[in-house]
Formats: C-alpha cells, structure tokens, sequence
C-alpha cells in the first residue's frame, strides 16, 4: 500500500445532462508528488477535483485517493485529504482566526488544539496581524492564503488546490508557489489545477493537459516540452531577398516560418557549437541575418501542437493573442511544424 | 514542517461527531447571525412596529372582547417567530451558493448538522426577538396572568413553532435558486397567521375560511400561548400545536436531508 499511488483514476466520465464533462479520463498521482491538471475554460478541472475530492460521483470509472475507494470509503478518503476549491470557502463576517477555529474543529481537534493548530498556521501563513480581523476585510490574496491555511488543519496526506493562484498578483503567486513547494517538500502530495502553463511548468513533476474532457498529453512538463521541439534558433532576416534565399536552403529543417516578420527557426541543442555552425551554415558571408534568438519551447506551444488552439490564457492573465505580439514565443505561432 | 502523513485523530462515533459538528455550526451561525446587523435590526424592529400598528391603528376598531393588546400580543408574538424562522431559509441558501459548503462537505460534516446549525442560530435570534416583543407588550399594558407552569409551557409551545418552522425554511432554502428566491419565503410565512386568530376572532371571517382558520397550525400555536400566557383554560391548543410542530418538524428534517444530497450531488 505504501507505493500505491496518492491518487489514481481509471476511465472516469461525467455528463451533466447532455453535456459530457469528462470523456473517460485515466490520472496516476505518485505520492509526495506535485501534479498538475492544466486547461483552459471549461475543460473540465474543476469537476475532475470534485470528483477526486468526494463531492461529486462520477458516472463511470473508478477512483482511488490515498488509498481509499472515493466512493465506498469516502469516509476515509475525507479525513487524509482537503480542498481548497476555486472560489474561496470562508465566512467573511468571521474574523481569520475564528475560520480557522471553526475549520480545526470540524476535523476533529479539541478546542484547544484547534486554538494552538489556528495560531500555528496564523503565523505560518503571515496571517496573526489580521486574525482578529473580519475577513471580509483581507485583500483576495490573504483570503486565498487564509483559505490554504484552513484547508491544512487537519494535516491531510494530498492536498487538492483548485487554480490557486487565479486573480492573485505576482508577489503573492510566488509565495503560493513557494509555499506548494515547502508541502511538496514535507512529504504532502499537491494535486493543484491551473490555466497558467508557466505555473505547471515551474511547480510540478507531472502534468496532464485537459482539454473538452479528454486527456491530450501527460508526462514530465519537460518531456512534454521535448515532443514539441525543444530548443529552436529563430532567425530574422535582414529583407525579404534575405528570407526567401535563406528558406530555400534550410529546406525542411525550419520548423518556423513567417515571411512578415522574415523569421525563420530551426531546431538546435542550444549549445555555443551547434549555434554558431547553424549561423555560419545559414550566412557564411554574415550579411543575411540581422538577430538571432535561441528559443526555449514552453508548455504553450505543447498545448498549441497537440490541440491546434492556444490555451484560453497566459501567465500575466491577458488572452494569449494580445500577449503573443509582445513575447518572443509570439513566433511559434501558426506554423510551427507539428513535431 | 509538520504537515505530513500524520493521520487525523481516530474517528469518534458517527453521533457524537455529527452532534459535535452541530455545535460548532450553531457557534458559526449564531455568530453570523449576531453580525448581520441589517438583519438581526429588521427581526427585532418589524415585529415591534407590526406590533404597535395593531394595537393603535386597528386596535380601536376591533372587538375582541378583552383589551386588545392582551389578545394581540400572542398573535405578534407568532408573527415575529415566523418571520424570524422563515429568514433561516436565506442564510441556507447564501451557504449552498458559496464554496463554504464545499468544504464542510469534504471535512465530512453532514447535511443535518449544517442545517441544525442554522436552526440553533435561528432559535437565538427568535429569542432575543420575542424578549424584545414581549417588553414594548409590557410597556404598552399588556399583562400576563401565567403560572410558572404557564410561561414554562407558554415558552416551549413558542420554542417548537420556531424550531419546526426554522428546519421547513432551511429545507426550502435547499430549494431555492438564490437567496433572493429564498427572502420570498419570509412574506408567505410572514402573511400565515393572518388567516388564524392571530388578529381578529375566526367568526369575524367569512365562513368559507373558518375551516382553514380554525385548523391551521399557526391557530393552535397562538391559542395554547393566549391560554397559557392569560391563565385560561387551553383545552387541547398546546397538545394539537406540538403536534402539528413534531409532524413539521420530522417531515422537514427528512425532507431537507434528501434535499441536502441532491442539491450537493
Ligand atoms: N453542475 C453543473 N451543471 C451543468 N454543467 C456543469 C456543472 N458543472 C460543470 N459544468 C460544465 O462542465 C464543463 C467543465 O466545467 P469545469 O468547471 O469542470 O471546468 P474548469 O476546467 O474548471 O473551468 P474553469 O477554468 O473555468 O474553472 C463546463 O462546460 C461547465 O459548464
Ligand atoms: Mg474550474
């Protein structure tokens, strides 16, 4: 039992009328792992939670969390695990301490191990300045923090955070990153969604890409990256003379092209050799090409390969056209080959 | 760090977990509840007000046959406790519409002990509310003539009206779409003792509604506490009101249980 995997999912569906949510949906969750469930809008992250977490059944498929059978044993599956859902489960006319209280009791503690466990985890979440405050008061990242902290009361064994850094600013989404990290870190198992592929990318060991309720790619968020095309060297030409000339010699090795902004890309291992072999191969006379930018894949142009369509969104939240003309990933749009 | 695999504590009882939780969901209610200034002001001031328009405005124009605050005051006495129960369906209702019940449900507190939450809460505010009716009666000549026995049985008739309808509001508050839909209940609840003794004698009324008047749970509520309260006999008043509060009361509390599941489903 001890290497059974934290959370494991088989075949699971859910329709909510004619809706199908999830289309059969395999997920295997490695204990003390972080994991990470990435797709935009609507692709079905939040029911997959829900349903991980005991509070919906699924229609078909088989679910085990720590252990347990989330349906036969829910009982059990609910005292090793929390949630902390999308949108924030506090009462804003009680006071940060008073939530944490009542939570501590709820799972359980005596009243004055819930005091202690309360001002415990006050402090850890920098919270004691304000737990005397109502918390309708608390900016949305105290909430999220408060919201964190009240789902760690009960000390559970995999921790589900559903978009936890949705709507918080850059500041206090490093310190949720940090702060999945330092769990991780303690042996607990972070399943946590995300539209925020960076997110994925920086935080977890696994990822599954969701899209319309299927699985569309799953591994190693590096191993996602490398079926993409790992590194690439992005050329822009100096005029469109330049561009055409050089499109026909490279042929099919470029994975990039865009006449507009006479730029053209081709794989490379990112080394200084292989660079400076692939520049002098491309402009022996060094007059062809005007800069060069060696392009790192993100999980963006794995969402884009494998589904055809951006993700809804990117890390600074704006729609990923607008984003796209200002980022040098912007290039690996439309004609990327798919790899 | 210290969060790892330690289990939680052993599982206590089913019961004394969910009488446990109850508690601590009272506590969380009650403590809204007394937060919720706009609220707690509406319960203690609307009664109070109904109360005065009754005995000045229509009171002159009313014979019942004894001063008519004295056969009032029971009948405000209900009002207010309806209201009061009827607004348990808006707290139920902005809970399910929120996250917090999410997380209740994966700390595995129960549907029943959620909503005795709110019913405790509701019991609270309703006494504070009746204390408050009961002090403007005093002021304004209404006298009491009760036994301690009286005010013992007079306070428990009360106490179950206001319990059974509290648990039939949080079941429709399950029901309702928003607590918008949920407020809407208070008006029905509010205009149930109209069609009752509550105000004006039942033969005053038009005879197609004597059967409804004189058979309407609100009815026997208000005459067990106009007995009890004036040291009358009561006949069979308090008995027929704990029982059409007892059968409310189980229905509701099945009812809202069975809602609890399919709404959280
Ligand atoms: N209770 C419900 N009744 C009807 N449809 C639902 C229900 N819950 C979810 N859906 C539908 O299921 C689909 C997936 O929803 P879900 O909330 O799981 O997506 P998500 O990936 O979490 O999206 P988001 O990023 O917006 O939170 C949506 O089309 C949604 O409208
Ligand atoms: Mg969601």
């Amino acid at each position: 039992m001890a290497d059974e995997p934290a959370v494991e999912a088989i075949g699971l569906e859910k329709s909510y009328g004619q809706v199908r949510v999830l289309a059969g949906i395999d997920l295997s969750v490695p204990r003390g792992s972080v994991f990470s469930l990435l797709g935009p809008n609507g692709a079905g992250k939040t029911t997959t939670v829900r349903i991980l977490s005991t509070l919906v059944r699924a229609d078909a498929g088989r679910v085990r969390v720590a252990g347990f059978d989330v349906v036969r044993d829910r009982r059990a599956v609910r005292r090793r695990i929390s949630l902390t859902g999308q949108y924030a489960a506090l009462d804003g006319e009680q006071t940060g301490e008073e939530n944490l209280r009542m939570t501590a009791r709820l799972s359980g503690l005596s009243r004055r191990e819930a005091r202690e466990r309360a001002a415990e985890l006050l402090e850890r979440f920098d919270l004691t300045g304000a737990a005397r405050r109502r918390v309708d008061t608390y900016s949305g990242g105290m909430r999220r923090r408060l919201d964190i902290a009240a789902s760690l009361v009960g000390r559970p064994e995999v921790v589900f955070l559903d978009e936890p850094t949705t709507g918080l600013d850059p500041r206090s989404r490093q310190a949720m990153w940090d702060l999945v990290a330092s769990l991780a870190g303690s042996g607990t198992t972070v399943f946590l969604t995300t539209q925020y592929l960076e997110e994925a990318d920086r935080l977890a060991d696994r990822v599954t890409l969701l899209d319309a309720g299927r699985v569309v790619a799953e591994g190693a968020p590096a191993d996602l990256k490398r079926r993409v095309a790992d590194r690439r060297l992005d050329l822009t030409l100096v005029d469109p003379a330049a561009y055409a000339r050089t499109a026909e010699r490279l042929g099919d090795t470029a994975v990039l092209r865009d006449p507009d902004r006479l730029l053209l890309g081709v794989p490379t291992d990112g080394s200084a050799a292989h660079v400076r072999a692939l520049l002098d191969g491309v402009d022996p006379d060094r007059d062809t090409v005007d800069r060069f930018a060696v392009y790192e894949a993100t999980l963006d142009d794995v969402f884009l390969a494998l589904t055809g369509r951006t993700a809804a969104r990117r890390t600074d939240g704006a729609p990923a056209e607008n984003a796209a003309t200002t980022a040098p990933a912007a290039t690996a749009r439309e004609e990327t080959t798919r790899v | 760090m210290s969060d790892t695999t330690a289990p939680r504590a052993a599982a206590p009882g089913a019961l004394t977990r969910g009488l446990a939780n109850a508690l601590t969901m009272a506590a969380r209610c009650t403590r809204l509840s007394a937060r919720n200034l706009d609220a707690l002001l509406t319960s203690l001031i609307l009664p109070v007000l109904l109360m005065l328009v009754f005995v000045y405005l229509f009171g002159g124009a009313i014979d019942t046959g004894t001063a008519y605050v004295t056969y009032v005051v029971p009948g405000v006495l209900v009002l207010c406790a309806g209201y009061g129960a009827a607004t348990t369906a808006v707290g139920v209702s902005g809970d399910m519409a929120e996250g917090v019940v999410d997380r209740f449900r994966s700390l595995d507190v129960g549907g029943t002990s959620v909503l005795a939450g709110h019913v405790v809460a509701s019991v609270a505010r309703n006494a504070v509310a009746t204390a408050a009716v009961f002090a403007v009666a005093f002021l304004i000549g209404f006298r009491p003539d009760a036994s301690p026995a009286g005010w013992a049985a007079a306070v428990g008739v009360l106490a179950a009206y206001v319990v059974a309808f509290s648990w039939l509001s949080a079941a429709i508050g399950l029901l309702a779409e928003s607590p918008e839909a949920a407020s809407g209940f208070t008006f029905f609840v509010l205009f149930l003792p109209y069609p009752s003794s509550a105000f004006v004698p039942v033969d005053t009324m038009p005879g197609w509604m004597h059967g409804f008047a004189e058979n309407q749970p609100v009815t026997h509520v208000i005459e067990a506490l106009r007995g009890l309260l004036l040291d009358e006999p009561v006949g069979s008043a308090p008995w027929l009101a704990l029982i059409w509060c007892g059968g409310l009361l189980v229905v509701s509390v099945a009812a809202s249980a069975v809602l609890f599941r399919r709404r959280t489903a």
